[in-house]
């Protein structure tokens, strides 16, 4: 019985011990990536096999601030395709997720597939159709024609998280709200809206890192004449210059991790955003 | 008549959008991998490209590399999904700002994670001066080759530390959804936390979280930035050689690129239909 009790403890403790084993590797593995990153922006010396820079110096954030970079012009483009893309994915999105979380419909198994085909079926597949097709649009080298092409895989994660936010949306509010003698703006801006906006949230966020870290799409489309942010990466990352690279990812980074700051607890809430992943 | 009508104007502009750039990209694609380029004067349809691509030998061992990265990374995600999700579900001090950093490798890009485990596992990364500095190796040369290698480890732990969270934050709606009833009631019968987790809630949470694992399988199968900054040129995942014959001078390479990128699209989808088939069929005889 003594034993018995014993035992019993030691594997709460265990337990408890695994627990922490568990959020520390969390943490570490987390950071463990980033933190060369930061090292590297401020570095100025920082050979094998010294462990931290000898030399700290801020020459990359420097020469990221000047004109000459061309960093700025990178990151008012990046900024400008992904809010247009996260404006016209939500302005598509919310009705077709709407349509999709509410309604049953003859055929809507095949909806629900040909929604979800641009982020299972491969991009570079459709992507090199879509440059023929651009080309004869006179689409390509234009910012525009960027960001129609990032809807191609942020639009379906949109639509399938309204969808999911949907299917757990009581219509009920909606006619009561009607009754009540209220008009269709009203209704949708004081009924739907403050219900489904969390899950909106979400979507929105999705599509805008979607968008902001697209590269291949970019390149193809914008023919090098629209130059992102991860346009710029890719090119200093190839050319070896650590520190800038680094630095660059830093400033490429900060928008993704401002934006988690204040949607955290949408993800893991009971909003049921993630749960629109559940089925393919 | 009047609800049919309100279904298609809220599914019509984004079905409109989707179809115009997915179809149509595709059957462009599809015809160019044929042979059919009217702007040098083939109007022709052939397999032609198709055999000379699958007999070129650059092409099997660019197919397995892509493969065994693809399926390395999924599962070594899934399990450390599980393994967190599990950790996290619980109540513990800390728990925003760990959650905050469980779902931080969510919103960076690929290529930033791409060049952060290159500064972190290369020969002469932060990895390898630790491991000199501890006094386990002597030279940068003694550290293991995780980049640029022959399997791909460091696409692989990019994959790893990025897919992670996507899995994991799924593994969570769903273990939060299922509740902590069946679980309880597995250890009232006597099941062990091991039992309990074997037999009750891993059935439980693996029909939840494959449509997201084989989104990330289809993801690190087909995409192109990682490998390319990671990756050896040769062999060279699937991707990075398409891409490179697409971007070829030499015209007479872009059927080819085209034909792979085909194939690879076939490939996920004929994968996806039979993951379709083989679950409805599971929820028909379960109901």
């Amino acid at each position: 019985m003594n034993g018995n009790r014993r035992g019993l403890r030691s594997r709460k403790c265990c337990a408890r011990v695994l627990h922490r084993v568990v959020l520390i590797a969390i943490v570490g593995g987390v950071l463990l990536p980033i933190v060369p990153l930061l090292l590297w922006s401020v570095s100025h010396s920082w050979f094998f096999p010294q462990v931290v820079p000898s030399e700290i110096k801020l020459r990359a954030w420097s020469y990221i601030g000047s004109p000459f970079s061309k960093v700025l012009n990178a990151l008012v483009n990046s900024l400008l395709v992904a809010g247009m893309v996260t404006v016209a994915a939500a302005l598509l999105g919310v009705p077709a997720g709407r349509a999709l979380g509410l309604r049953r419909f003859r055929g809507k198994a095949i909806v629900e597939f040909l929604i979800l085909a641009p982020i299972i079926v491969p991009g570079l597949a459709v992507i090199m159709g879509v440059h023929v097709l651009f080309i004869r649009l006179g689409l390509v080298d234009t910012i525009f024609g960027v960001a129609l092409v990032h809807l191609l895989p942020s639009l379906p994660y949109m639509i399938m998280v309204m969808s999911g936010v949907f299917a757990n949306y009581n219509v009920e509010f909606e006619q009561q709200a009607y009754s009540l003698g209220a008009g269709r703006v009203r209704t949708f801006v004081q009924v739907t809206l403050p219900a489904v906006l969390p899950g909106m949230v979400t979507g929105a966020l999705f599509v805008f890192l979607i968008s902001w870290s697209q590269y291949i799409l970019t390149v193809l489309i914008g023919g090098g004449r629209v130059i992102t942010l991860p346009v710029l990466l890719f090119a200093f990352a190839s050319a070896g210059d650590n520190a800038v690279t680094a630095a660059l990812c830093i400033v490429f980074l900060a928008p993704a991790v401002l934006i988690l700051l204040f949607t955290s607890r949408y993800l893991s809430g009971e909003s049921g955003a993630m749960g629109g992943f559940g089925r393919l | 008549m009047k609800t049919g009508l309100s279904l298609i104007i809220l599914l019509a502009p984004a079905l409109i959008v989707i179809l115009v750039l997915f179809a149509g990209g595709l059957s462009l694609g599809l015809s160019q991998s044929l042979g059919y380029m009217p702007i040098i004067g083939a109007y022709g349809f052939s397999l032609q490209a198709y055999f000379q691509l699958l007999a070129s030998p650059g092409f099997l061992p660019s197919l397995l590399l892509t493969v065994s990265v693809s399926i390395t990374a999924t599962a070594i995600a899934v399990t450390l999904a599980v393994a967190t999700a599990l950790t996290l579900r619980k109540r513990f001090v800390g728990k925003r700002i760990i959650s905050f950093l469980y779902q931080l490798p969510l919103t960076i890009p690929h290529l930033v994670v791409a060049v952060g485990i290159m500064m972190l596992v290369s020969q002469s990364g932060l990895l390898a001066r630790a491991a000199f500095r501890v006094g386990l190796i002597s030279d940068s040369s003694q550290f293991p080759v995780l980049v640029f290698d022959d399997l791909g480890i460091a696409i692989i732990l990019v994959y790893v530390w990025k897919e992670v969270a996507f899995i994991g934050l799924i593994a969570l709606a769903v273990l939060q959804s299922i509740g902590n009833d069946y679980e309880a009631q597995a250890r009232s019968l006597g099941a062990n936390s091991w039992q309990s987790f074997r037999h009750v809630l891993l059935p439980l949470i693996v029909p939840g979280i494959l449509p997201g694992s084989i989104i990330v399988f289809a993801y690190t199968f087909s995409s192109f930035e990682v490998p390319f900054l990671l990756g050896k040129s040769f062999p060279a995942m699937l991707s990075v050689l398409s891409y490179r014959m697409y971007i070829d001078v030499d015209l007479d390479a872009r059927p080819q690129a085209m034909a792979m990128s085909i194939l690879i699209a076939l490939f996920i989808l004929i994968l996806v239909l039979l993951y379709r088939r083989i679950s409805q069929r599971l929820l028909r005889s379960s109901a």
